[in-house]
């Protein structure tokens, strides 16, 4: 049945982080892109909503909910609304559990999960980015090695959220030899793994104060137990559609967040004896905002919704909302700035970083997810 | 909670529309032959849409709520092959039923619905030198007597070769701008009402465009619909918002066909490519694909988007909530998709796609008129910014 209802929970976990968004989030956002680091303040602050533990079965500590890929569009959409750097830096962790309670076993989530549902922020991170153009999860150059009863992974791994501070990585690579999603797997890797490295990365244009790893996994030895999934592995294209929606649903927030700091603007900035905002070419540009702004949303809404039931059309859906949000989320951020001229290039303003942040979003898949 | 899968029961009804939608692909440009023949009531080889009842009567009262899965029928309908009559709404209801029968299921009196409500009628705005800008509209209308006396030229009057009367909208009071102008139903056959010509237009032949004269048309004092003859001071009268908030139920109904056509036109592109060995591989990134497999994606992106929007603003209507906004919003989506896609499948397929040979063609002249009737995308956006930025239509121009 199509619906475009929120559920109770929903509402709730919506209005609630759309305060916090606007309360915290998007008050500091400017002075910690400078900064370039997101506060461990404000990832204890995002922590204590309880987001990542929710979905965590009581088995293990956690709250027992449902594991929601809709829940987790509107909290990513929300806290996007506010700033995308900080609100990746707060979820980041919840790619790695979603992973676990989706493709884990039994002894996987134990080993792991209950780390999660303590009062202490913890961090863990998906490696996917790799250092060459053109990047695509399916040609991965990460590889994956047999070795008696375990694996040799080697490659390297760019832009892994909360590099700085994760005790454990989600290191997606390819069996050595396969080809396509279906020889990809991800690898539970200890960061005092032998063979593993992490580094800083050197900074970015965009998510600039989330911090960030470069791995070089230099053959480095893992149990046959480090597979996520064990024997049955993972389904890499849903893996990665969760991904792909999760950085999606963050840029539906910003856009919105765009849009709304544009309009108020093209009614107060006078030029030629009257808001600019009575012009039609910049009016014209604000209802385009609008109508990308709740399109869009219902493309996010919609991967996620299917992605959430296993349904068939899900993948499919996901390609569409990523590649709807991708071409839609930078021409808002982009045009929001021109409304703005010269003082959208200046950073006093947010305009230049969501721009940089929109673009950084929709080129890499992640560093969240649904 | 929000959820975008079918029934099992909605999914066989969509499937049936579009296979009896595709049963008569022999005949699909019999109207571009026929132009100004009155159509016949069945096609030879035509399967009915009846065929498609029954299957209602199975739904659940769980279901998708029915003007937003009758949007989703909308768009499968008109996006099907053979479909030869044009833009027509989703489901004929046994009887025909004009964008005049919607202005007086909203601004008619209990008395006009219960007199006129089984007639097919037309809906009568725009004039030779006005078209979205209606508070200008130069038709008069002056009571004398028992009558009102209507004088003015009308055109692009949607089915007004075969209506049995239309909603004509005309000022009885000039300088009281929008608040003067009343809608009056005018049946054919008026005294001083006369048919002047069938429009030849680039698509939707189907569906007949008329001109119409009034040159002292008498009609009795209650054809005044909505029964209001006061020109009230300030702001516009209650029969003029009336007959506009009928476009919050008629938009995305208008923009379901415009994104029917996208989807046609899609739909063929995409099967035809896949017989050229063009397929899109939904597992494949961004980097791994060919130039048209993108184009591909992002075709279906939009008509994806525009399909979402319409199905909101539907899906508003049904909780009984305002959709004022929505409906804009996705008559905007509808009459960009129906633009870009079809000419966009066009490109995709290259020289012969122009061919009489093909639909395809077809689909980008059936579906261009989506974005200029029932209100421009020009005129949707100057709503929506109108409404985000809250300026008034003085303000905003």
């Amino acid at each position: 049945m199509i619906s475009f209802e929120l559920d109770e929970e929903q509402v709730m976990i919506r209005d609630s982080l759309t305060a916090f968004a606007a309360e915290v989030l998007a008050p500091g956002a400017r002075a910690i892109d400078e900064a370039g680091v997101v506060p461990d303040d404000v990832i204890r602050q995002g922590w204590d909503f309880g987001l990542i533990a929710a979905s965590i079965p009581e088995a293990y500590g956690g709250g027992g909910g449902a594991r929601s890929c809709m829940t987790n569009a509107v909290a990513l959409e929300a806290l996007g609304g506010g700033c995308a750097s900080q609100a990746a830096a707060i979820l980041a962790p919840g790619q790695f559990v979603n992973a676990l309670i989706d493709f884990g076993t039994e002894d996987q989530k134990a080993e792991h999960l209950p780390r999660f549902t303590g009062a202490e922020p913890v961090a863990a991170a998906m490696a996917l980015q790799e250092s060459q153009f053109g990047f695509a999860a399916e040609a991965q150059r990460t590889v994956a090695t047999r070795k008696g009863n375990g694996f040799v992974l080697n490659g390297e791994k760019r832009l892994v959220p909360l590099g700085d501070r994760a005790d454990t990585f989600l290191v997606l690579a390819r069996d050595e030899g396969g080809e396509g999603l279906a020889a990809v797997q991800a690898y539970l890797v200890p960061r005092d793994a032998a063979g593993l490295t992490v580094e800083p990365e050197n900074g970015t244009q965009g998510l600039k104060p989330l911090p960030k790893g470069k791995l070089r996994l230099d053959s480095v030895e893992l149990p046959g137990s480090a597979r996520l999934g064990g024997d049955a592995g993972v389904d890499a294209a849903r893996l990665l559609s969760q991904a792909r929606v999760g950085a999606a649903a963050l840029a539906v927030g910003l856009s919105r967040q765009a849009t709304d700091f544009a309009i108020p603007y093209a009614r107060e900035r006078v030029a030629f004896g009257e808001p600019i905002g009575r012009k039609q070419s910049i009016a014209f540009m604000l209802a385009d905002m609008h109508i990308e702004c709740e399109t869009m949303r219902w493309m996010v809404w919609k991967a996620a919704s299917l992605l959430e039931h296993d349904d068939p059309g899900a993948v499919k859906a996901s390609v569409l909302a990523q590649d709807y949000v991708r071409r839609k989320a930078v021409k808002i951020a982009d045009d929001a700035l021109q409304i703005f001229g010269g003082h959208g290039f200046i950073r006093d303003l947010p305009l230049e970083m969501w721009l940089r942040n929109a673009r950084t979003l929709t080129v890499v898949d992640g560093p969240v997810s649904v | 909670m929000a959820d975008f899968r079918l029934s099992n029961i909605d999914q066989q009804i969509l499937d049936k529309v579009v296979e009896v939608g595709n049963s008569t692909t022999a005949f699909t440009r019999y109207y571009e032959d026929h132009e100004h023949e009155t159509p016949p009531a069945r096609l030879e080889g035509e399967r009915g849409f009846e065929e498609v009842f029954p299957l209602f009567g199975q739904r659940k009262p769980d279901d998708t709520p029915m003007m937003t899965f009758m949007m989703a029928v909308s768009i499968a309908r008109g996006s099907a092959m053979g479909v030869t009559r044009g833009l027509g709404l989703a489901m004929p209801t046994g009887r025909p039923s004009g964008l005049g029968n919607a202005a007086l299921q909203s601004a008619g009196t209990p008395e006009q619905k219960a007199k006129w409500g089984d007639l097919f009628l037309a809906m009568s705005i725009t004039e030779p030198g006005v078209g979205s800008d209606t508070k200008a509209i130069q038709a008069t209308a002056r009571l004398d007597g028992d009558e009102w006396v209507i004088n003015g030229d009308k055109i692009f009057v949607t089915d007004g070769v075969k209506c049995d009367g239309a909603v004509v909208w005309a000022t009885i009071d000039k300088s009281a701008g929008r608040a003067g102008i009343k809608s009056f139903l005018v049946l054919k056959g008026a005294p001083g009402f006369e048919l002047v010509r069938q429009e030849k237009k680039l698509g939707i032949r189907s569906s007949d465009t008329a001109a119409y004269a009034f040159r002292d048309c008498r009609v009795p004092r209650d054809a005044l619909l909505g029964g209001d003859e006061t020109v009230p001071k300030d702001g516009g009268s209650a029969g003029y918002k009336g007959v506009m908030k009928t476009f919050n139920m008629t938009r995305p109904a208008v923009a379901s066909g415009g994104v029917a056509k996208a989807k046609g036109a899609l739909d063929f592109a995409r099967a035809e490519l896949a017989k050229e060995g063009v397929e899109v591989d939904w597992e494949q990134s961004f980097s791994q694909r060919g130039a048209v497999e993108q184009r591909l994606i992002e075709m279906e992106a939009d008509t994806e988007a525009a399909t979402l929007s319409v199905l909101h603003a539907a899906w508003l209507n049904d909780m009984r909530r305002s959709n004022n906004l929505e409906s804009s919003v996705c008559k905007a989506k509808g009459g960009e998709v129906c633009r870009t896609i079809p000419q966009a499948a066009m490109e995709l397929l290259g020289g012969m796609s122009v061919s009489h040979d093909h639909l395809v063609e077809k689909y980008l002249r059936d579906g261009r008129i989506s974005d200029i009737y029932e209100g421009t995308g020009q005129i949707q956006r100057l709503i929506i910014a109108r409404e985000i930025l809250g300026f008034s239509s003085e303000e905003l121009t």
